[in-house]
């Protein structure tokens, strides 16, 4: 019988810690491809321009046993400074942030501004057929929104993926 | 970005790029590249031209410039180096790099590339050689920049020699060769990013020392990683075997790592391992693995894998721990710090062994070993192949000459890994986790390049040495007196066995038509050809083969439907091994899950 505690998946938020070269996304992309990892959602953004690093923050789900794995892969590229399991680690803050495009007139448009402002998401641009709302939260938050805004005029969505970050003094860098 | 010229002031100073890798590469100990020229490349092969103190090995393929270049590397420790050019130079290689990336071989490759400004543009032998061999290698470089050149190259021999060896690729264009930068010493600070952890932990060895000096049925499981870690790291393992009176198998990769002729050897274990290696590994309540991975080759079913034992894993490679098997104590670290420490450990441990229920393990494991299970029958004119390969050992340890051995891949490679003995490291060179035919005869060369005076044989079949065969010119020009030593049943034969077992006999284009006449061939590259039809020829043509003192192919026919046991069939655990072609039927019973597996 298969130990549930070995078959059981988890979620995972990763912050991986890179030297921001050409190529280091290839690498971290095609890890995951090439040994069958999946990718909930990547980010990736430049942290430290004087130190050259760039912060890859990414959502993956698995059994421990692939997760410890996972780690494990990407601690072993050589770009690599710094892997943290941001899930197993102790509480920590994730965000999202979507721009979504409504297009309509006379109710529908009042309801999704009325809507909008509930979510406290911003109006960013406006013409008299559109809103382009910006909103930033939980991706159930964005995906409450999106679906609230579908039957209203939804005509285009931008998400940025999961940004996250420990609670608490404690550093990546510690 | 393109190459920027440092100040004028320091013109005097300004070498090539091309100087730069030449003088890098000296700087770094290398003696040897394997290699092949072309266009991209030129600007090298012209300053390699103007030297003496760096020798080029001209092949016949690239693939077969890494494979010799990994038979430069796992023969004498040091980091191999291949040269070639870029487009098909660079895909060519491609295999090598995997081969080595598996074995964890440290190769450092050059690859030449168009110039940077043509780069993206479909130019002629143009390939994107950094995107190609990403997965191929450890790591790998496209230097864009002449003043990271130098720097670029001492980083990739830091890498492809520490830590999980492996191979690392330096994509170079042309107008970097060509123009002018400086050169930088290897730098003094550590690595940035890059650094593997060596020294154990000192918790985890005590851990691993309390559940050793308690195991009533140990076995020490060796692998690659203990070869990788030098001969001192062998004469440790030796050492911890011995004064622990444990019993000791090796993967395929380490054969050599602990002496064949020791009694606590088990022999190897896996597939085609030992039938007492594997029982043990089966049995075990305590398994100590350094420097192995848990290949699927040597696990068969995972379910049923040791069912029993606690399992101690060291490797350098935190990557490779609970990747297939969840393991009670992890140890991170180079084999020879952990089994130096284990050794220690042991020592300062007070806790006696107990030496009752250790013998009664021997006791058992004698009884496994009582089976025989590598016996053959060597009757009437046909040769067995297992003969042929036993008669082999025989003859060269009479010899007594330095001894390294490379197989192709397939039967005669199981063979040759269950009937030549091994008493030190680096003498036995075989690619195990890719499996690649058409290794032994480049990795040969490789070899005996670097060690002249060694006796070289590649343990071969009849198809996997076409694979590389036009490597046979490599040895002409140099003068290499590699020995080919092919064992010829007409079969790809592993294929054939397979196909017997598991797909009715229907032996699907496995059957090799249209062989060239070895010793014809042999003649047209001014080697000795040799050819043994019957068992009376086989001793006559092995003692001739090694007396000759040029390249030789001995094309020794084999009984063809011979097959390789002890097997165990796909999906199976340890305890259900087939012996021999008596239970064969054991096969019968491979289940749809086991015919997935490979």
């Amino acid at each position: 019988m298969p130990d549930p505690a070995e078959t059981a998946q988890r979620a995972a938020t990763i912050a991986v810690l890179v030297e921001n070269e050409a190529g280091i996304l290839a690498r971290v992309v095609g890890l995951f491809s090439g040994r069958g990892y999946n990718i909930e959602s990547l980010t990736v953004a430049p942290v430290d321009e004087a130190k050259r690093i760039s912060r890859i923050t990414i959502v993956t789900s698995g059994t421990e046993m692939v997760i410890e794995q996972i780690k494990a892969q990407l601690d072993r590229l050589v770009p690599v400074h710094k892997v943290a399991d941001l899930t197993l680690e102790g509480p920590h803050v994730a965000r999202e942030m979507a721009l979504i495009k409504v297009v309509g007139r006379g109710e529908n448009r009042l309801e999704a501004l009325r809507l909008a402002d509930a979510f406290r998401a911003r109006v960013v641009d406006a013409t008299t057929e559109s809103f382009v709302f910006e909103m930033t939260g939980s991706g159930d938050k964005l995906d409450a929104f999106i679906a609230l805004m579908r039957p209203l005029g939804l005509a285009e969505v931008s998400r940025t993926g999961v940004v996250a970050i420990a609670r608490g003094p404690r550093s990546i860098h510690s | 970005m393109s190459a920027t010229p440092a100040p004028a002031a320091a013109d005097a100073r300004l070498m090539t790029g091309a100087e730069i890798v030449l003088r890098a590469l000296k700087e770094q100990g290398v003696e040897v590249i394997f290699g092949y020229p072309g266009g991209a490349v030129l600007p090298l092969y012209d300053a390699l031209f103007q030297q003496n103190a760096i020798r080029h090995v001209l092949v016949r393929h690239e693939q077969a410039a890494v494979h010799a270049a990994e038979g430069y590397a796992r023969s004498t420790g040091k980091v191999g180096v291949v040269l070639v050019t870029s487009g098909p130079g660079a895909t060519n290689a491609v295999t090598g790099l995997v081969d080595a990336l598996m074995d964890s071989v440290p190769v450092v490759c050059l690859t030449g590339q168009v110039p940077t400004h043509l780069i993206g543009n479909d130019a002629f032998q143009e390939a994107d050689t950094t995107g190609i061999t990403r997965p191929a290698t450890k790591h790998n470089y496209l230097v864009k920049d002449i003043r990271r050149l130098a720097a670029t190259v001492h980083e990739a021999f830091y890498v492809a020699r520490s830590g999980r060896p492996g191979p690392v690729v330096i994509d170079l264009p042309k107008d970097i060769l060509i123009g002018k930068g400086p050169y930088t010493d290897p730098p003094a600070e550590p690595h940035r990013s890059y650094r593997p952890q060596t020294e154990p932990d000192a918790e985890a060895i005590r851990r691993a020392v309390a559940l050793l000096k308690r195991a009533e049925r140990p076995v020490v499981y060796a692998g690659g990683g203990v070869i990788n870690s030098g001969p001192e790291a062998s004469r440790l393992l030796t050492e911890f075997v011995r004064m622990t009176g444990m019993p000791c198998t090796t993967t395929l990769m380490a054969l050599g790592a602990f002496p064949a002729s020791d009694p606590q050897f088990l022999g190897m274990l896996g597939m085609h391992g030992l039938y007492e290696a594997n029982l043990a590994m089966h049995g075990c309540d305590v398994m100590l693995n350094v420097g192995a991975r848990f290949d699927d080759r040597v696990t068969g079913s995972l379910a049923h894998f040791s069912p029993g034992s606690r399992k101690i894993h060291a490797d350098i490679d935190p990557s490779s721990i609970n990747k297939n098997v969840k393991v009670d104590v992890a140890i991170v670290g180079d084999a020879k710090r952990v089994l130096a420490a284990l050794i220690e450990a042991w020592k300062a441990d007070p806790t006696p062994q107990d030496k009752a229920a250790l013998t009664r393990w021997w006791r058992q494991i004698d009884e496994w070993r009582a089976r025989d299970c590598l016996r053959y029958r060597q009757e009437g004119r046909i040769i067995k192949p297992q003969h042929a390969v036993k008669r082999l050992y025989e003859i060269t340890k009479e010899l007594g000459r330095d001894t390294i051995i490379t197989t192709e891949v397939g039967q005669h490679q199981m063979w040759a890994a269950q009937f030549f003995g091994f008493e030190r490291p680096n003498r036995w060179l075989t690619s195990g986790g890719l499996g690649t035919m058409g290794y032994g005869l480049p990795a040969a060369v490789g070899a005996q390049i670097a060690h002249p005076d060694a006796l070289v044989i590649d343990i071969a079949g009849e198809a996997s040495i076409l694979m590389n065969i036009q490597e046979m010119g490599t040895l002409a020009q140099y003068r290499l007196p590699v020995k080919v030593f092919v064992l010829n049943n007409e079969y790809m034969g592993m294929v054939r066995q397979w196909q017997e077992l598991l797909h009715g006999g229907r032996y699907s284009e496995s059957y090799s038509a249209a062989l060239p006449d070895f010793v014809k061939l042999a003649e047209s590259f001014g080697a000795v050809g040799l050819r043994a039809e019957t068992a009376d020829d086989l001793d006559r043509v092995i003692r001739e083969m090694l007396a000759a003192d040029r390249a030789v192919i001995a094309d020794i026919h084999v009984d063809k439907e011979e097959n390789c046991f002890p097997m165990i069939p796909s999906g199976a655990p340890h305890n259900q091994m087939i012996l021999g072609r008596d239970e064969e039927g054991g096969a019968a019973g491979v289940t749809d899950e086991g015919k997935v597996l490979v």
